[in-house]
């Protein structure tokens, strides 16, 4: 199996078209569909709710990256688990996390995943088997392989998910755990989200290799490029190589994604041109690309109009309770520092 | 009424901005979500969406504006049926009301900086469990790890020629052969990396001891020891504890020059969310490391090269000492001596030296150094009314700096001198046998630091 994927590999120098005529039933393109609504209107409030002055310090925004974690989680089970770096709101909700304590996190109140005490970029999960959020870049994959090591020692067959940006595939902690991964053979998807700009620097300005999906050839790890915009193509891939992991070892999936929004909420967006974004918008945006699926297949207008719906409505809720979720108590600044022994 | 859009802060600090242009049109449908304006700050072009559907009804500041504070409103928006004469009927220009607060902000009394707690563990010494044992610290510590590991198999050994090689300093011998490869890892060269997986193993539940080859190989790795390890219970609110250990040689050895040569305790022991042990002897080695094994937070478990083939007398037995209690080495009335790993050894000598001269000098091993045990540390000086501190690692900003400046809040009326410390000299420790000498702590230094706090 390992040999087929490196072939893929080495073949594979565009992104993989479509999903190869695969049947998605109409209940998996709605979820699909309501998953990556979800993401792309949370962040939207969130980004309404930073304007307000009700989220502060940095605040990295998923939108146009909803197919990439969509699709990457309708291929694992919840025992497997998830780890990110920053931009890390969409990945929470796709584990299932509460998109109330989420937003409650970003406005920095008790009713946040973790008691206003972590932010944007700190928030876990045990019960979704999330475990971050982490603000220093790269260290998702040297983290997430101790996670995999441990499935390893525990003799279970779960996966882990690695993801991470173009920018972080160049530090060199990331290198170091390619190694180890493949040395140890541990359960472990590295996931590269290249959006194509780490903050301001596109990848051809920083990467001598640009083709991440083949950082990991000098380790013997296969990987494959995919196109991050379409979630049917992420989810066929993510098939193909959550079963790699689980049986042979790493695989690198390099997701060819386009953040929409700044890198965070201030960016002076002086890095490429408006006419690049609003092509992306138009022709690759993958909530309308699930939509027209959906239509052609017969659903109705109104069917969607109802998910919209029940999503604002999700959302404004989760809006509400981020704002009424009382402030920590000045008695949590010296709580949750150790544990008692 | 109609929606009033405020002008928006879009960076951290941004208090007014330019509005750059207008993106809708009086009368034209706006859904949430769409852009209806860019905004300019000093730093950055940005785009404001509508948060609400409805009609755009009104500019209220015209594109080009400078200087519009964040909050102004800056337009209106028709909702869904309302006319313009509406528009009429909008909210007051100028900035948003405070938003109602949802809980009385707090008095902005500053906090007070709390100082490291008392341990809540036992106060008192474990007795000893059974015989005596005459041990080095290399096997109390080898001891430390086997006994831990047979109790609790989440417990694994992982780190740089740990395996087959036994221990680049041997500390790890006959761990291989008894528990095998699964729990005793042999890890590339690339602490950074394999610090990472350490403390993700633990984020899964292990418990993890990574060992360093030399704490100053660690400094690559401190991004995780302090990033990802000790700040992840607070930021996770609770949720995630790190029960790990990362434990290696630490401090000067012996001609190995600057990169190989440097004491990190002061480093390690400022940071929050750290336990940071540095035993002298081999029975708190072995006592301790096993109280930091079962400790559910990350312990950073400072050796010393020097001390692992030094013999002491080691209890048999499940020896396990609490971690935050000082050690009260030899007792003494005149001055009070605090050191931690091999500065024990010196203080010790220094304390007979004085003997000599009549001076009783009380040393304490402080053998946790956070949190520092500074209820013995009070205690003694108290008595002796002088304090001397005694470390390898540098005066700036050090351990000595941190104990006097504890010791004159606490106890200033007790001090009849001002506490003193003995150091490294502040400079890149010198391979050069003759400098070398001259940058390290002596014995005789610290009977001269000793005499000059009690005037001789």
């Amino acid at each position: 199996m390992r040999s087929s994927m490196v072939t893929k590999t080495t073949k594979s120098t565009k992104p993989n078209g479509g999903s190869g005529g695969a049947q998605h039933s109409r209940d998996e393109l709605l979820r699909y569909y309501r998953d990556m609504l979800l993401i792309r209107r949370f962040e939207e409030k969130a980004g309404q709710l930073y304007g307000m002055g009700l989220i502060g310090g940095f605040c990295h925004l998923y939108i146009g990256q909803e197919a990439v974690v969509v699709g990457m989680q309708a291929a694992i089970t919840p025992d497997d688990m998830v780890i990110t770096s920053y931009r890390d709101h969409g990945h929470m909700l796709a584990t299932g996390m509460d998109p109330k304590g989420v937003m409650a996190e970003l406005t920095g109140r008790t009713g946040g995943y973790s008691r206003g005490k972590g932010g944007s970029m700190h928030m876990f999960s045990r019960e979704k088997n999330f475990f971050g959020g982490h603000g220093i870049v790269g260290t998702p994959a040297s983290l997430g392989l101790g996670l995999a090591f441990a499935q390893r020692y525990r003799d279970t067959s779960n996966v882990v998910l690695a993801y991470f940006g173009d920018g972080a595939a160049n530090q060199g902690q990331v290198a170091e755990s390619f190694n180890m991964a493949q040395l140890w053979k541990l359960p472990i998807l590295f996931i590269i989200e290249n959006n194509q700009y780490a903050m301001g620097t596109s990848v051809a300005r920083s990467s001598a290799q640009t083709q991440l999906s083949k950082r990991g050839e000098s380790f013997g790890i296969p990987g494959r490029q995919v196109d991050g915009m379409d979630v049917l193509t992420v989810k066929s891939a993510a098939d193909d190589a959550v079963a790699h992991a689980r049986s042979e070892g790493p695989m690198i999936l390099e997701m060819m994604t386009y953040r929409y929004r700044g890198h965070s909420m201030s960016d002076p967006a002086k890095y490429r041109t408006r006419e690049e974004v609003d092509k992306v918008k138009t022709e690759r945006d993958p909530i309308d690309n699930v939509r027209d699926r959906l239509l052609k297949a017969g659903v109705d207008e109104s069917e969607l109009k109802t998910i919209d719906r029940e999503i604002k409505d999700r959302v404004t809720g989760a809006a509400e309770f981020a704002q009424q979720s009382p402030e920590p108590d000045p008695s949590e600044l010296y709580t949750d520092i150790l544990v008692d022994a | 009424m109609p929606t009033a859009v405020r002008m928006p802060a879009l960076s951290p600090t941004m208090t007014h901005g330019r509005i750059a242009r207008w993106r809708k049109s009086v009368g034209e449908k706006v859904a949430s979500g769409d852009v209806i304006a860019e905004i300019e700050t000093d730093k950055a072009t940005m785009e404001l969406e509508a948060a609400d559907d409805g009609v755009f009804g009104r500019v209220v500041v015209p594109e080009g504006t400078n200087d519009v504070p964040v909050n102004e409103i800056i337009a209106l928006l028709l909702n869904d049926g309302e006319g313009k004469e509406a528009l009429d009927k909008a909210p007051p220009k100028g900035p948003a009301p405070e938003p109602k607060p949802v809980k009385a902000p707090p008095a902005q009394k500053p906090v007070p900086i709390k100082e490291p707690t008392k341990p809540k563990a036992q106060s008192t010494e474990p007795a000893a469990a059974g015989a005596m044992v005459t041990q080095t610290v290399r096997e109390a510590l080898r001891d430390a790890m086997a006994e831990e590991m047979r109790r609790d198999p989440d417990v694994f050994l992982m780190g740089e020629e740990v395996a087959q090689y036994e221990g680049a300093y041997k500390v790890s011998q006959g761990l291989l052969a008894e528990f095998g490869p699964r729990r005793v890892v042999d890890t590339p060269i690339t602490e950074y990396g394999f610090a990472g997986v350490g403390v993700g193993a633990a984020y899964a539940g292990l418990k993890p001891i990574v060992e360093f080859m030399t704490f100053n190989f660690a400094m690559q790795a401190m991004d995780h020891i302090v990033n990802s390890a000790a700040k992840t219970l607070y930021m996770s609110g609770g949720q995630m504890p790190v029960p790990i250990v990362f434990r290696g040689p630490n401090g000067p050895a012996a001609r190995v020059a600057a990169q190989h040569s440097q004491d990190f305790a002061a480093w390690y022991a400022s940071v929050p969310g750290l336990k940071v042990i540095s035993p002298y002897t081999a029975a708190d080695a072995k006592g301790l490391l096993k109280a930091a094994i079962r400790d559910p937070n990350p312990v950073v478990f400072l050796e010393n090269e020097l001390l692992y083939g030094r013999s002491f007398e080691v209890p048999t037995g499940d020896y396990v000492i609490p971690i935050g209690k000082a050690r009260i080495a030899r007792e003494g009335r005149h001055v009070t001596i605090v050191a931690h790993s091999l500065s024990v050894a010196h203080s010790l000598a220094a304390a007979d030296e004085l003997a000599k001269d009549g001076i009783e000098a009380e040393v304490i091993d402080l053998r946790t150094l956070r949190p520092l045990d500074l209820d013995t540390i009070l205690a003694s000086v108290r008595k002796t009314n002088r304090i001397v501190s005694v470390e390898e690692g540098w005066p700036t900003a050090g351990l000595g700096a941190e104990i006097a400046a504890l010791v004159v809040q606490h106890a200033f009326d007790d001090l009849d001198a001002p506490p003193t410390r003995v150091t490294g000299q502040d400079v890149p420790l010198p391979y050069a046998a003759n400098l070398e000498k001259l940058a390290l702590p002596k014995p005789e230094h610290v009977v001269a630091a000793a005499k000059a706090v009690l005037y001789r």
